[in-house]
């Protein structure tokens, strides 16, 4: 998308440009760590490392989906919602049945976001209807039928059996087994963008759409899948949130369609479409728990928190930005 | 009240560009639904058959008075949204912006400043906000959705440092006029009257005045409009200037009405705003738009919303209605699109795999929802 040049180097740029973003954010997150390290020592202890993935491997699994569908120059906006959603469905159905399969309740949750998300994905690859205006409408939709389903009920972690809680809170060889979903959905969707055609077609759907339907990829077909997929991830977060906070209320999860969104533009990725990596989702992700958790470590007013992350969103899209220029500057030289 | 100055703007109004460059329109059925303000006037007309139908309460004058006051911060701020949005561009940030006005006019009475001096400040702090985003869209390149994103986190960061758990209250009562009272001698809210000069204002600059072609140029082709040297960024750091200042403004009105400031004030409106902004027949991706269907739809949002309070449906439930009207008000225009241009060019085997995913889903997903059957009876029975 950025990278116009028909040559043989093309592939090559693009690499060293990749690279080249993902080297901003990196080099962001290590000034970041050691002007929070030398206010406060504790921020790089391992424990710490350790509160932070926890904090955001929700967030990783949800803002990978995002990813997906950004490339395709869509968005998603209705994730919050979906999450609410199945979070509040899940939570009931085992209040009911509280002795239920963990297994059964993990594929339950993807399930009903599969269909929240095949909707999306019917309105806007077939409808035409534009992403943000159809996420637009789920998102109040979904975030409505939350409040049909409870009734403005919530479910308390009191009636949440022990097993379903340590679903994300259990341990794997002392590595907490949230953290491991979100390494295991990182690796999936890596492995799907990077080394299968489906993946690959998500590319170019995103750079070139027409190109893309000339060449025989089914437009329509990718741009529904990147939705469901969404959804799939939107259900586990939603899964996994009512696991991790022991609860489910009306509002869970309201305002993280942003926080995806966010992660994934100070990942790297270009909201005109075509571009983004799995790694650099992965650091901006980082780089946000960072600033939550570096925020509440230097002890400054936890008010602030909401205003130091805005800021340094615009920071790091700002500098990102810049330093893209600066490379094709020098490129077109 | 509203629709007389609806008409006093909508007159024919001349096509857009990229309406010209397709096929010569066919004068069919389907052509009409383009034009998107006749099917909104049927849709408002309908709204208020329905509501005076259900609900004897619906045709009372101090009713819809009190209602339509609830619906300006929005109004006000849709109009310089629906300025950004035919530019092609979006601001996810005015609510944030609204926040923070709001609370830094909170925060400057608490220290015993004068309410107009304080009220002034914060108009000047949301031009300033306005200008921000201007910059960073239209000097430093960001996308619209990107640098919004970012001041929208940002604005709603400041607002909350500035009140933190404190909150704004005990306005004088010639501040709360602005939100609560009414123009001397008639039933209508001053914020009301507010917003239809404002509305009026708005409406002729869109379609009157040489700036007014040139936002749809923009939104129409961006580089054209540079090669013509058309002003683009001096427009965007405009626009987005004005709609800084009127989210300061709907900040003020939303103070005064609530008689109370917190620094959550607000939360979520941008994409109350957004939606009236399309569903008045604003193109998301630039270009097309009126003000009178604008105006049209928040009357429409209005009358929808106030006949389900009437019925007692809860606030939450009733953004199920507006998420809906939203999306089928966009699928239908874009499928009588689709068949007036002629081409329907629907991948016939996609159809019927999306069909079959979404019936087995849906029927699964009902399932669930089934097993509260007490709540679909409570809505349905």
């Amino acid at each position: 998308m950025t990278v116009k040049n028909p040559s043989a180097t093309r592939s090559n740029l693009f690499i060293t440009l990749t690279r080249f973003r993902e080297f901003g954010i990196i080099l962001i997150i290590l000034i970041l760590a050691v002007l929070v390290g030398l206010r406060a020592p504790v921020f790089l202890t391992l424990g710490n490392f350790r509160d932070i993935l926890l904090d955001i491997s929700i967030l990783v699994i949800v803002a990978l989906a995002q990813t997906m569908v950004i490339i395709t120059h869509g968005i998603d906006l209705s994730v919050g919602s979906s999450i609410g959603l199945v979070a509040m469905m899940v939570a009931f159905i085992i209040k009911a049945n509280p002795h239920i399969s963990l297994v059964l309740v993990v594929l339950l949750g993807m399930a009903l976001g599969a269909v929240l998300g095949s909707f999306n994905g019917l309105i806007i690859a077939i409808g035409k209807v534009p992403p943000i205006i159809a996420t637009l409408g789920t998102l109040s939709i979904y975030r409505g039928m939350v409040f049909l389903y409870s009734q403005g009920y919530w479910v308390p972690s009191y009636q949440l059996p022990d097993a379903f809680k340590m679903l994300s809170k259990g341990t794997l060889l002392g590595v907490p087994n949230i953290i491991i979903y979100a390494i295991i959905v990182a690796i999936l969707v890596y492995y799907f963008l990077n080394y299968t055609h489906a993946g690959r077609d998500i590319y170019a759907v995103g750079s070139n759409p027409d190109a893309a339907q000339y060449v025989g990829i089914r437009k329509q077909r990718i741009i529904f899948l990147v939705y469901v997929l969404t959804g799939i991830a939107a259900g586990l977060a939603g899964v996994l949130w009512a696991s991790r906070f022991e609860s489910s209320q009306t509002n869970t999860a309201l305002g993280f369609e942003l926080q995806t969104v966010a992660a994934s533009i100070v990942g790297g990725v270009s909201i005109s479409g075509g571009v983004g990596t799995v790694p650099g989702v992965l650091l901006g992700a980082l780089l946000l728990g960072m600033i939550n958790n570096s925020v509440t470590l230097v002890r400054i007013s936890p008010f602030w928190e909401q205003a130091a992350q805005g800021l340094l969103i615009l920071i790091a899209v700002v500098s990102d930005i810049l330093i893209l220029r600066r490379i094709q500057r020098a490129k077109s030289k | 009240m509203k629709e007389s100055t609806v008409s006093s703007t909508a007159e024919p109004q001349s096509q857009p560009v990229n309406q010209i460059s397709m096929s010569a329109p066919k004068k069919s059925f389907l052509a009409h639904f383009q034009r998107w303000e006749w099917m909104l006037v049927l849709l408002v007309v309908l709204a208020i058959v329905i509501n005076s139908r259900l609900t004897p309460y619906f045709l009372n004058a101090q009713n819809l008075s009190r209602t339509s006051a609830d619906f300006m911060e929005l109004g006000l701020m849709m109009l310089p949204m629906v300025f950004i949005i035919i530019t092609g561009n979006i601001d996810l940030s005015v609510a944030s912006n609204l926040g923070m006005c709001a609370s830094f006019m909170a925060v400057l009475w608490n220290l015993h400043i004068d309410i107009w001096v304080a009220a002034g400040a914060a108009l000047l702090l949301g031009t300033l906000a306005g200008a921000f985003n201007g910059f960073l869209i239209a000097r430093v390149k960001l996308p619209a959705l990107v640098a919004t994103l970012g001041t929208y986190a940002f604005f709603r960061g400041i607002a909350y440092v500035l009140l933190g758990d404190q909150a704004g209250r005990g306005y004088p009562p010639a501040f709360t006029y602005i939100g609560q009272g009414k123009i001397p001698g008639t039933l209508i809210p001053f914020s009301v009257g507010l917003f239809v000069v404002m509305a009026v204002i708005f409406g002729l600059v869109l379609h009157r005045t040489t700036f007014g072609r040139y936002i749809f140029a923009i939104g129409n082709n961006e580089n054209a409009c540079i090669y013509a040297g058309v002003p683009v960024a001096r427009i965007k750091l405009i626009i987005y200037t004005v709609s800084g200042f009127m989210a300061a403004l709907a900040g003020l009105v939303l103070a005064a009405r609530f008689g109370s400031t917190r620094p959550d004030i607000g939360t979520g409106l941008e994409l109350s705003v957004i939606t009236a902004a399309v569903l008045g027949g604003v193109d998301i991706n630039g270009g097309i738009g009126t003000m009178p269907g604008a105006v049209l739809s928040l009357l429409l949002i209005g009358l929808v919303t106030f006949g389900m309070g009437l019925k007692n449906v809860q606030d939450q439930v009733q953004t199920i209605a507006i998420g809906s009207l939203l999306i089928l008000s966009i699928l239908i225009a874009s499928i009588a699109r689709t068949i007036s241009a002629g081409g329907v060019r629907l991948n016939w085997r996609t159809v019927g795999l999306a069909a079959v995913f979404i019936v087995i889903f849906g029927a699964f997903f009902f399932f669930f929802f089934w097993s509260r059957a007490p709540v679909l009876k409570s809505v349905f029975g």
